[in-house]
C-alpha cells in the first residue's frame, strides 16, 4: 500500500505531511518518557524483522498480492507509540533507499502505515482485551486489530486518492476496501501466530498489556 | 544484546534471504487499483530521489533471486542498525532531559 509519488496533490500530500509527521514527533515525546534499555535493541530488531517481512508478498486472489504490513505487531510487542516511530522509520528507509513509496506521498505513507495502522490497530486490540479473558483475548483481538489496521490505512489511502482526483470516491474507496479486507486476513494470521509464540516463549519481552 | 534478539535479528535476515526472493510477483492492493482505475502511469515517473537499491533489486547482480537476496540483506541489517541509532538518540534525549531537571533542582537548593 506505499503510495508512489504523483498519484498525491500538493494539498493532499502537504496536509498529510503535517498530520503524519505531528504525530510521529508526538510518539517520539511519548516514547522518550518510558523507553528502557531493554528496548533500545528489541526496536531495532523489530523494525529489522518488519521489513524483511514487508518484501514477503503473499498471493490473495484474482491476481493481486500482500505482505504484512507489520503495525500491529509492533505495537503489541511494543506499544502504539514505539510501533509508530519503527513504522516511520522503515517507510522513510523503503522511500529512500528501495523506490518503495514516493518521497512526497511519504507524509501519507506514514500516515497510514505509522499512525493510523498502529492506533486503529490497538484500539481494537484492548477493547477486545477488556471483553475477552487472558490469552483468548490477547489473541482474538491481536487478530481482529491487525486485519482492522490494514483495512483502515487502506481506508485512508483511498481517501487521499480520492482527494487528489485520482479515481471518484464511489471507486476507490470500494476497490481499495475489497483487496484490502482480504489481505488483512493473512495480516491477522501472520502477526497472530507470531504473538501467540512470542507470548508462550518470552513473555516477559511482551508489552505489559499482552497475556500468556 | 541478549540472546533472544540475536535470535529474533537472525529470524529477519532469514526471512530476507530466504523468502523474498520467491515473494509474489502479483501486484499489491493499491498497484492493482491503481491498474484496474487507470492511473497506474502517474505513479511511474523517475522519482525525486535517486535511490540506490531500486525496487528491491540490488544493482550489478543479473539473477533476479539473487538481487532480491542480497537487497533483503542489506536492508534488513541496515534497517536495524538505522532504527537501534534512532533508539540510542532518543534514549540519550531521556537522559539529558533528566540530568536537566536534576540540575534545576540542584541549583535551586544552591
Amino acid at each position: 500500500m506505499h503510495i508512489p509519488d504523483g498519484f498525491l496533490d500538493p494539498k493532499t500530500f502537504g496536509t498529510a505531511w503535517v498530520l503524519g509527521g505531528t504525530a510521529v514527533g508526538f510518539a517520539v515525546a511519548k516514547t522518550k518518557k518510558h523507553l528502557g534499555e531493554r528496548q533500545i535493541p528489541f526496536m531495532g530488531v523489530m523494525a529489522a524483522f518488519i521489513f524483511a517481512a514487508q518484501m514477503v508478498n503473499f498471493p490473495i486472489a484474482g491476481g493481486t498480492s500482500g505482505h504484512l504490513l507489520g503495525a500491529v505487531l509492533a505495537a503489541v510487542m511494543l506499544g502504539p507509540w514505539t510501533a509508530s516511530i519503527i513504522m516511520a522509520t522503515i517507510l522513510a528507509l523503503q522511500a529512500f533507499i528501495f523506490f518503495d513509496g514516493g518521497v512526497t506521498a511519504l507524509g501519507a505513507n506514514i500516515l497510514n502505515m505509522a499512525v493510523i495502522a498502529p492506533f486503529a490497530g490497538y484500539w481494537t486490540y484492548q477493547v477486545l482485551q477488556r471483553l475477552l479473558p487472558g490469552r483468548v483475548g490477547t489473541l482474538v483481538g491481536t487478530f481482529a486489530g491487525s486485519w482492522v489496521s490494514v483495512v483502515m490505512a487502506a481506508l485512508a489511502c483511498a481517501v487521499e486518492l480520492a482527494f487528489s482526483g485520482m479515481a471518484p470516491w464511489g471507486v476507490v474507496l470500494p476497490a481499495m476496501l475489497s483487496w484490502h479486507v482480504l489481505i488483512g486476513i493473512g495480516e491477522g494470521v501472520i502477526t497472530t501466530a507470531i504473538v501467540s509464540y512470542v507470548t508462550q516463549v518470552r513473555p516477559d519481552l511482551v508489552y505489559e498489556t499482552a497475556k500468556a | 544484546m541478549r540472546k533472544e534478539f540475536w535470535i529474533l535479528l537472525i529470524v529477519a535476515v532469514a526471512v530476507a534471504l530466504f523468502l523474498s526472493p520467491f515473494a509474489s510477483p502479483y501486484p499489491d492492493g493499491l498497484e492493482r487499483v491503481a491498474a484496474d482505475k487507470g492511473f497506474l502511469e502517474k505513479g511511474e515517473g523517475p522519482g525525486l530521489v535517486q535511490s540506490p537499491i531500486p525496487d528491491y533489486a540490488f544493482p550489478g547482480i543479473e539473477n533476479e533471486r539473487v538481487a532480491t537476496a542480497v537487497a533483503g540483506l542489506v536492508g534488513t541489517v541496515l534497517t536495524f542498525g538505522v532504527m537501534y541509532g534512532i533508539a540510542v538518540l532518543i534514549k540519550k534525549g531521556q537522559v539529558n532531559r533528566e540530568q536537566a531537571i536534576q540540575q534545576t533542582r540542584e541549583s535551586g537548593q544552591g
